[in-house]
């Protein structure tokens, strides 16, 4: 999004515009929201957070020698009858990138100042996020009710319970709070804050639809960490 | 200053690459899903595991998230420290194989040597 023009500074792209952007004695990331360059910072840590969870479950589930529980059996879902494997996590997948593309496109309507569309994608987006949520909810509690505990499980190794509940919920964790801001920003985009120059976030600085992308970038974000939940943990 | 110039010159993407990136993610997805659905066991698994799920998330980064448009400065700043995380994964990787040698060792043959 960004292609930035400032007066006076000639931009190059690549390396060689990496390297002059980082040694222009100013700003490094040039045309870039101080709130978004902050965002993807956060993101990065956040990545690495979740990178830690994963590795240990992959730690964990091979350092055992007991057998690990097959997930598209403990997470099968029972529809007209016929055990379904993995039905649940496959709808809330879709659910999850439904939201995902929805908020993409909120974003471009925020820039091109679409106050009405926007709203209503930020509101779509937040539904979806919802429904994942009150997926999940059901997931938890139907393991529950199976017996699934984070010290012991009927269907194979113990650890399977804590890394199932440690790596999904810190997830839902972030969807749930996505899902706030969500609400927060569509109420926002509806009241037109972006258009009477209502000051941001923790700033006096005028609010703008950047904040949208930056809510976006938090979005895809939770998108793109469940591709890697859904691969590792559900799928492998 | 800064601040005015930028707003002024936004300027955002055809829909149409939203949508077929849209497209592609749930094309994506259904294949994974079906990678499970089939039942495929050892190598062939895990390698269209990796497949989809790197695919996927390099779609959702590079477009979604508008990477792909950003000045090397930034791509850089937030795609070099993945290969700590390689890094980490591997030095795992050698952990859980020793750890599981000698939980099987000692399971084996008893604490007694």
């Amino acid at each position: 999004m960004s292609d930035p023009k400032i007066e006076g500074f000639n931009f190059k792209p690549g390396f060689k515009g990496m390297a002059e952007d980082t040694g222009s004695d100013q700003t490094m990331f040039k045309g870039v929201h101080w709130g978004k360059a902050m965002m993807w910072i956060f993101l990065l840590s956040d990545t690495f957070v979740f990178s830690c969870f994963l590795i240990s479950y992959m730690k964990g589930r091979g350092s055992t020698p007991v057998e690990w529980p097959n997930p598209s059996e403990v997470f099968a879902l029972n529809a007209f009858g016929v055990p379904v494997p993995l039905l649940l996590i496959a709808i809330m997948t879709f659910v999850l990138i439904t939201s995902s593309g929805t908020m993409a496109l909120a974003v471009k309507y925020g820039y091109e100042r679409n106050r009405k569309m926007c709203g209503w994608l930020i509101l779509a987006t937040a539904i979806g996020g919802l429904t994942f949520v009150g997926m999940q909810a059901f997931e938890w509690s139907k393991l529950i009710h199976e017996g699934v505990r984070p010290w012991e499980n009927p269907f194979g190794a113990a650890q399977f319970g804590s890394f199932f509940f440690m790596i999904t919920g810190f997830h839902g964790t972030h969807v749930s709070i996505g899902v706030i801001f969500l609400f927060i920003y569509s109420y926002k985009v509806f009241a037109g804050h972006y258009e009477s120059g209502k000051k941001g976030w923790f700033t006096s600085m005028k609010g703008d639809y950047v904040e949208i992308e930056i809510l976006g970038l938090y979005w895809h974000f939770v998108d793109l960490v469940w591709v890697f939940i859904f691969a590792f943990f559900y799928l492998w | 200053m800064e601040e005015t110039n930028k707003k002024e010159q936004t300027s955002t993407h055809k829909i149409g690459i939203y949508l077929w990136i849209w497209g592609l993610l749930f094309v994506l997805s259904f294949f994974s899903y079906m990678v499970d659905w089939y039942q495929f066991q050892g190598l062939l698994r895990w390698s269209l595991i990796l497949f989809f799920m790197f695919l996927k998330a390099g779609l959702i980064m590079a477009f979604f998230m508008h990477l792909f448009w950003e000045r090397y400065a930034l791509v850089n700043v937030l795609l070099w420290p993945m290969t700590a995380i390689a890094c980490f994964i591997f030095l795992m990787v050698a952990e859980f194989k020793y750890t599981l040698f000698s939980r099987i060792f000692y399971f084996a043959v008893g604490g007694g040597i």
